[in-house]
């Protein structure tokens, strides 16, 4: 058994502990929010945090999990209103929607370790997450503005 | 009244030569101490001082086969001179660009470690893993890419260059475990010109003869 905790919520996992966590989350937790794209690590559909850190699900190990702490795209906030997330509507960033868990996952600990990216910083920070559709721009805008909701949010709090 | 006073000084002679020789006594045992310390201390290979035994002759050759492996794909492409790690046996720019940031571990959502696990992933295209995965940090960047020998090694022995390494550590570098991943790459990547114990031969011949830099710029 691997005790891990998803979204707050723990869990006591009967699997291989060489199983990776995507499977883990999708198919033993059952949620699918989380994508599975290359499998090797190569383009960020997985992207999930532990302990904070934008780790790709699918080439990590249940066993490195063992007692930590996992957000996914579903208990990224309570109510779908993470400033990337609400970023992420108003600017109708999705084509196809397939990357876009793991994009807004590798945004959001963009947008918390460096509140205020430029153009630069959102480019070094969102080159692991490739996007077949190419919605980079809309990404990049969306990015901007989600940096803004924080600023207000926390401006108004 | 004489004799008494006789008998008065010898017994503070004999008191002042009790105090003294049992100073004496107390300061021998503390140097006895100290010194067995010292000589436990000198017996531990990794305090011991390198012996070095100058031989430029045999330097040059030595450091010959060190920079065939430090610029072997294993090695340099942790190495790069700019801040993006290199990749592959022909040492290409790694693919998604992920940068060195201040600690050699990445940038927000790029961490060395998010892809790296702490040991190999099974299989071809994928990442190799060691658990201190890392290019070395901004102030330090240690470049090896386009290095002549005569940079490199004037580089490795410099401690404002080497990480602040004297000989002593890097001798013990040798044996790093991320340096020793080079030695087990994952499926797929061609290993350095040598085995490890060779390099580490070479490496350590190089340093204990002098660490000798080639002759050129």
């Amino acid at each position: 058994m691997t005790n891990i905790t998803v979204n707050g919520k723990p869990h006591q996992v009967d699997a291989d502990p060489n199983m990776p966590l995507l499977w883990v989350i999708r198919d033993v937790i059952g949620l699918t929010g989380t994508k599975y794209g290359c499998g090797v690590a190569q383009c960020g559909a997985c992207v999930i945090h532990l302990n904070g850190d934008a780790v790709r699900s699918c080439v990590t190990k249940l066993s490195r999990a063992e007692g930590q702490h996992i957000v996914t795209i579903e208990g990224l906030s309570a109510n779908n209103d993470h400033p990337a997330q609400l970023a992420w509507n108003e600017e109708q960033v999705p084509q196809c929607g397939y990357c876009h868990s793991g994009q807004i996952m590798s945004a959001a600990v963009l947008l918390r370790d460096n509140p205020n990216p430029t153009d630069a910083d959102i480019d070094a920070g969102m080159a692991g997450n490739i996007c077949r559709c190419g919605t980079y721009q809309r990404i990049r805008k969306a990015i901007h503005l989600a940096a803004e909701l924080q600023r207000k949010g926390a401006a108004s709090k | 009244m004489k004799h008494q006073n006789q008998t008065h000084t010898r017994a503070r002679v004999s008191i002042k030569t009790l105090a003294v020789v049992g100073i004496l006594l107390i300061m021998t045992g503390f140097m006895a101490f100290t010194f067995d310390n010292g000589g436990k201390h000198n017996n531990d290979p990794v305090s011991s001082p390198v012996a070095v035994k100058k031989d430029s002759a045999a330097s040059v050759k030595a450091f010959k086969q060190v920079y065939m492996v430090l610029m072997s794909a294993r090695c340099m492409n942790c190495h790069p001179s700019g801040d993006i790690p290199l990749q592959g046996d022909d040492s290409h720019l790694h693919t998604m660009s992920p940068r060195r940031g201040i600690d050699g571990k990445g940038v927000y959502a790029m961490k060395c470690s998010n892809c790296h696990q702490a040991a190999n992933t099974p299989g071809l295209h994928t990442p190799p893993g060691n658990p201190n995965w890392h290019l070395p940090p901004a102030g330090m960047r240690m470049v090896f890419q386009g290095r002549t020998p005569h940079q490199l090694a004037k580089q490795l022995i410099d401690p404002k260059r080497n990480g602040n390494k004297d000989l002593k550590k890097l001798i013990a570098h040798a044996d790093d475990g991320l340096v020793m991943a080079a030695w087990n790459p994952g499926e797929g990547r061609s290993l350095p010109p040598m085995s490890h114990d060779a390099f580490k031969k070479a490496w350590i011949t190089w340093l204990t003869t002098g660490a000798y830099a080639p002759k050129g710029k």
